[in-house]
């Protein structure tokens, strides 16, 4: 009941009811990752400048490459406005390039990250194009398909890091109180539950 | 525990990780750290950027594999390399070679004048260029990933890049709005596959991304082609043939990201030395034109 009442109250955020999803739109998989949003009944928004989140409920960071994105990150102050978004309590979904960009530590090579996910990560882990795959993981106990591009791979995760998915033993979906991040690709997979984990923390209007 | 490498879903779901990017030609390690460092989202490895192709003449080829390795072990982001229209055992090296995409490309000399790659018995995704939708369209059944426009490479002139694509666009939008019982009609108007035709035609647009190449230059070159409908572009000499190939390329990076951003647009043209030098297309013969190599 409450939660239905604090959302009439921010009902002015909403497009006719649908959340609004701020979606990291500088570099990489964003038109993919705006059709599922849209298929679960969210409105996504393309967010290339700091201010284009103001009013946003939540944040999806897609893959791409994290080399290019950190310079277009850097540049108009996203490194401030993404943590900030993160302290609010807002929930944010990370897949591959995005969990680079949250992890605490990058390795091969080393590079900035906004240490917001406390994990380990090493870039490319499983090889060149050619090497990238798709496989049958488990979410949740359930068989899940994924799809891993030039993916990374978890090394080690933090006490408060939840692991939801694993794939050959490596942990591919975690949790960190309202963040979401994978290695994978849950956008190219066809099953939207990882998205619909995302947006199920939101209030319902309905 | 069973994995599945060399899909069509890893193809072009590659291909959207470089979305809103910049890809530049690059001829040595050298260079390929520069475009790293500027933020391009892959480099393509080449012996000659397109400009000195079409200066010195000769038969342009694949890349030796020595300068690829360099480049490989240089950066981290994606290395993509040409091989000429129909050299398919130039493809068999370049994926030996673990590059991350190939560019079947009108910009080498063709070796085959009747057939393009069969690009689905490769692991590795293929690029190919295109004029028109038809164009695009057969390269799509052929097995590419993902889909430039041809532009007119090595001219720095963009009038090419804005004519094809216009014409993939416009001919998308064309086909959609079509009954269903003029697309058989259409599918041979196009010289394309009618499955293919039939599928674009429904979702309204291309099944694999759509980049734009050959001729650009500066950083409103980007802004104009990506207005246009296109993905991301590709830079070829229209960086390292100018004044300052660092800088040009940061701004080219910027524009692409923010190219419906006329503000952010006008600081990052600002100050950035000569460009290429550049030819005039309208002026050029029809046998100098790479665009018209492949079909």
């Amino acid at each position: 009941m409450n939660a239905r009442r604090a959302m009439r109250d921010k009902k002015a955020m909403r497009e006719n009811g649908r959340p609004s999803i701020g979606l990291l739109a500088l570099q990489g998989a964003f038109h993919a990752h705006g059709e599922v949003l849209v298929r679960l009944g969210a409105a996504p928004r393309e967010v290339r400048l700091p201010g284009d989140l103001n009013g946003a409920e939540g944040l999806v960071l897609p893959g791409g490459e994290s080399t290019a994105l950190l310079r277009l990150i850097e540049e108009y102050g996203f490194e401030e406005t993404i943590p900030r978004f993160a302290a609010e309590g807002k929930p944010i979904l990370a897949t591959c390039m995005g969990l680079i960009l949250l992890a605490r530590e990058v390795r091969n090579p080393a590079q900035k990250s906004l240490g917001l996910l406390d994990v380990a990560v090493e870039r490319n882990a499983y090889g060149r194009q050619v090497d990238s795959f798709e496989a049958e993981g488990e979410v949740l106990g359930r068989p899940f398909p994924m799809v891993f591009i030039r993916a990374p791979r978890i090394l080690d995760v933090g006490k408060n890091v939840e692991v939801l998915g694993t794939w050959n033993g490596d942990p591919v979906l975690v949790r960190q109180r309202n963040i979401l991040a994978a290695t994978f690709h849950p956008e190219l997979s066809g099953d939207d539950a990882v998205h619909g984990m995302f947006l199920d923390v939101l209030p319902r209007e309905r | 525990m069973s994995e599945e490498k060399g899909t069509l879903r890893l193809k072009t779901g590659f291909a959207e990780m470089l979305k809103g990017g910049v890809i530049m030609d690059v001829t040595n390690a050298e260079q390929a750290k520069i475009a790293e460092e500027a933020g391009a989202v892959a480099v393509m490895a080449l012996e000659r950027v397109p400009a000195d192709i079409r200066k010195e003449g000769g038969v342009a080829r694949m890349a030796d594999p020595k300068k690829i390795r360099e480049i490989q072990k240089t950066v981290s982001i994606p290395v993509m390399a040409k091989c000429r229209i129909g050299h398919f055992a130039e493809a068999q090296i370049l994926q030996e070679l673990g590059v991350d995409f190939i560019d079947e490309s009108e910009v080498l000399t063709p070796a085959d004048e009747a057939h393009h790659i069969d690009k689905h018995v490769f692991k590795v995704p293929f690029v190919c260029g295109c004029r028109n939708l038809g164009e695009a369209l057969r390269r799509i059944a052929e097995g590419a990933a993902m889909i430039r426009t041809k532009g007119e490479a090595g001219s720095g002139d963009i009038v090419e890049a804005v004519r094809h694509i216009r014409a993939v666009v416009g001919g998308i939008r064309r086909l959609a709005g079509l009954r269903e019982d003029e697309w058989m009609a259409e599918a041979k108007e196009l010289g394309a596959p009618y499955e293919i035709v039939r599928l674009v035609a429904r979702e309204g647009k291309l099944p694999v991304p759509n980049f734009s190449a050959g001729g650009i230059a500066t950083p409103a070159d980007a802004s104009l082609v990506m207005q246009l409908g296109a993905e991301a572009v590709f830079v070829g000499s229209g960086i390292f043939k100018s004044e300052d190939p660092a800088k040009r390329a940061r701004a080219i990076v910027r524009a692409t990201t923010h190219y419906l951003d006329p503000k952010i647009l006008a600081e990052v043209s600002e100050g950035l030395g000569e460009p290429m030098r550049g030819l005039d297309v309208s002026k050029m013969d029809e046998k100098e034109l790479l665009q018209t190599r492949g079909w």
